[in-house]
């Protein structure tokens, strides 16, 4: 502390000629910082994902439809919907899509990285360009899908019909058997690379050595990977697996372009579902009950993914 | 007779009020310069339709009404977005077209256009039932019937003949065994089942009319599973499997006038789309015998059932919007459009795909060019509306837009149930709605 003339000890002051505002010494104080940036995401969460959340949960316990505001009716509009068997149908639609196309997304995603983490010609080239899939607009993308499926000119019903395999045309989306397994090749197809790009950011992370080690210790290339690889990607992999079930439970778009719900219903989602109730038949306040019907399994799977994050930190 | 006097002949003893009045008063636009009307509609099969909206309307508007008209159109399954979002919002269209009972599905947000229906009917010969049942919400009209694009069934008169149809079949029957023999000689009947907004129910409403099956009686109570109505989809289990391209569960509006501009299909229920595209590709469209696709295209209506024949036809309605600061130039600009010679000029492009939605115009001189489109002519005379015999309502629509009846058809169609389960589900489905 410097001593002022008149004796009084103060605190060092600025150098010559530098002013520090009354914000700037705001700024310096840690706490204040930490709101001051958190805030801006704060405000985009609560405007486009908090307060859409509670006014949809508003809306399922009213009987608003489109122009009416509706009256106060608790949980009936749950009620409706599960009793309603289309709703049911796409409910249970909702986890065998969600849980095949994660299946396969995972598998040949871990086998793209596992692939692509090697060294070859034009590894550079041949990592972006897989990104496609993944970056065109998916309803572009589900178009041409849907008219490589269609019923009646199908360019994979005609390349097998002249190639002597199929005698009559396949029916892509005219069978709801044919149609889900198509919308799941579609939501492969196009999530592939997000699985292949992260897993591979996470390969990356690996060291050479501990491959190296566990090779010469006799390990082939499946021990290597089950007991060295595998291990280290966990975390990696249970982050990129639980936004794409988030994604892949949620999705509308796909299906929506592929099939529209058809055929009678067989390849509804509850997304879609609700859409039609919602929007299409302006009962809104049923269609947030049953969009809300998401939360909970999504919520559920978030949790797991956190709890297990957690324990594994802690090992 | 001559468009122009026709117009003049029909013109003869109609009131002065309205647009008419001022035209012939020239006096100057009522809006001050630059009122905007927005108004939303599909992107029309004729696309010349929309031409006439962009490129007609637009400056014609502008110079007599003082009207700055603002066109947007849309593809037609996105207008309940379009609607739902702006009407939550109070912000929007001024003007947004409807398909269907729209209407009684968004009631409470539409100015009551009466005095236009009234004054257009009556001008023009009255306004036909089914467009009215759709726009009529209680005493008042929530929306304007702009037109009605009839379905008729198209089909190839030569590979009718050649198995035997010297006209097209009247019967449910009939169609059945001629469908048999054309689906052998590798010239299915293409109809949609899917989940798509025009062709689908347009068809299997019908279906279910003419075999006396409906889905309420007129106290609102659910009758659907009724014998007739198990009949109906015993039939057409059959009927499908025997007859038809059955990739036709995955259709949506547009595949079956790909198929049979093809040469997929040899039939199939449709608006004058079809025709009219084989009409304006002369060169493109061939018979397989080398003539030009649109000779061998006739038209008729889908035949009968036990209980008759009971078509239902597409209605596009105009909504003037509540949230509307321009209600008064919407109004005005409806009037507008709807006098003769404004609407003949969008009437005649159309050349028979959308008819007008009321009477007068069965004898415009149009329908003498074609004898192919004459059956349009008159095909709003009959037909019912979703919910018979009840009213085309909230509850009504909750069902068409669920295609309950149009999913009781397809369950039976791809095996998946048997038609007694199949209509005791859509009843179950119905008894929901109508609580």
């Amino acid at each position: 502390m410097a001593a002022t003339p008149g004796g009084v000890a103060s605190a060092a002051l600025p150098a010559e000629g530098m002013i520090v505002s009354r914000w700037t010494r705001l700024l310096e104080s840690q706490p204040v910082l930490a709101v001051a940036l958190i805030a801006p995401g704060v405000l985009i969460l609560t405007i486009f994902i908090a307060y859409p959340f509670v006014m949809a949960i508003w809306f399922a316990l009213t009987d608003i439809s489109v122009g009416v505001a509706g009256k106060f009716v608790g949980i009936a509009n749950f009620t409706k919907a599960w009793e309603d068997t289309i709703f049911q149908t796409a409910f249970k639609n909702t986890f065998f899509y969600t849980f095949w196309a994660t299946v396969f997304k995972l598998s040949l995603g871990m086998w793209l990285a596992l692939l692509l983490n090697r060294h070859f010609r034009f590894k550079r080239l041949i990592r972006a360009s897989m990104l496609l899939p993944f970056i065109i607009p998916t309803v572009l993308s589900t178009f041409a899908w849907r008219w490589m499926f269609d019923p009646t000119f199908s360019v994979i019903n005609w390349t097998l019909y002249n190639a002597g395999w199929i005698t009559d045309r396949l029916p892509f989306l005219s069978n709801g058997d044919y149609a889900m397994w198509c919308a799941i090749l579609v939501n492969t197809w196009r999530g592939m690379p997000f699985f292949a790009i992260t897993l591979l950011a996470g390969l990356q992370t690996i060291s050479p050595d501990l491959h190296e080690a566990a090779a010469l210790d006799g390990a082939n290339a499946w021990h290597r990977f089950w007991h060295v690889t595998w291990p280290l990607l966990l975390p990696v992999t249970l982050v990129v697996v639980v936004f794409s079930v988030i994604q892949t439970f949620s999705d509308f778009q796909l299906i929506y372009v592929l099939t529209g719900g058809g055929p009678a219903n067989e390849t509804h989602l509850v997304a879609t579902y609700a859409y039609q109730i919602g929007v299409a038949s302006g009962l809104l306040g049923q269609g947030a009950a049953i969009s809300l019907f998401m939360f909970p399994v999504l919520f559920g799977v978030v949790w797991v993914q956190l709890r297990f994050l957690k324990r594994m930190e802690g090992a | 007779m001559k468009r122009r006097s026709f117009l003049k002949a029909a013109g003869a003893g109609v009131a002065a009020a309205g647009i008419e009045g001022i035209l012939s008063a020239q006096r100057a636009p009522a809006f001050a310069q630059g009122t905007q009307v927005h108004i939303l509609r599909w992107n029309d099969f004729v696309p010349a339709a929309d031409e006439i909206w962009r490129k007609e309307f637009v400056p014609v508007v502008a110079k007599s009404l003082g009207i700055k008209l603002q066109v947007e159109t849309i593809n037609a399954n996105d207008i309940p977005a379009r609607a739902t979002s702006a009407i939550q919002s109070g912000n929007g269209p001024d003007i947004i077209m409807l398909l269907n009972n729209y209407p009684h599905l968004y009631a409470e947000s539409g100015v009551d256009v009466s005095d236009i229906a009234e004054e257009v009917g009556k001008a023009q010969g009255g306004i036909y039932s089914l467009p009215q049942a759709l726009c009529k919400v209680g005493s008042g009209w929530a929306a304007m019937p702009w037109s009605t694009v009839p379905a008729l069934v198209s089909y190839r008169k030569s590979w009718f003949e050649e198995v035997g149809a010297k006209s097209f079949p009247t019967t449910w029957d009939q169609y059945r065994e001629v469908g048999k023999k054309l689906k052998a000689a590798k010239r299915p009947i293409g109809q949609t089942l899917g989940h798509t907004f025009g062709d689908a129910p347009t068809f299997t409403y019908p279906f279910m009319w003419s075999y006396g099956g409906q889905e309420i009686d007129k106290a609102g109570k659910v009758i659907l599973e009724s014998k007739q109505t198990i009949e109906s989809v015993k039939f057409m289990a059959a009927f499908w499997k025997e007859a038809h391209d059955e990739g036709g569960l995955a259709w949506d509006d547009t595949n079956n006038n790909r198929a049979f501009l093809a040469g997929e299909i040899s039939a199939t229920l449709n608006g004058a789309s079809i025709y009219v595209a084989a009409l304006n590709g002369k060169d493109k469209f061939k018979t397989e015998k080398g003539a030009p696709l649109h000779t061998d295209i006739l038209h008729a209506p889908l035949p009968k059932g036990p209980a008759g024949e009971w078509p239902y036809h597409t209605a596009f309605t105009h909504m003037v919007m509540k949230y509307s600061k321009n209600q008064k130039a919407a109004k005005d600009f409806l009037r507008w459009a709807h006098a003769r010679e404004n609407y003949d000029k969008w009437f005649v492009v159309q050349k028979g795909f959308a008819i007008a939605p009321t009477r007068e115009w069965e004898k415009h001189p149009m329908w003498k060019l074609d004898p192919v489109m004459l059956p349009f002519s008159k095909a709003s005379l009959t037909g019912r509306a979703m919910g018979y015999a009840g009213e085309p309502n909230k509850k009504a629509a909750e069902a068409w837009n669920k295609y309950i009846i149009t999913d009781m058809y397809a369950q039976v169609a791809n095996g998946k149930m048997s038609a007694e389960d199949s209509v005791k589900w859509a009843a179950g489905e119905l008894r929901k709605i109508y609580v």
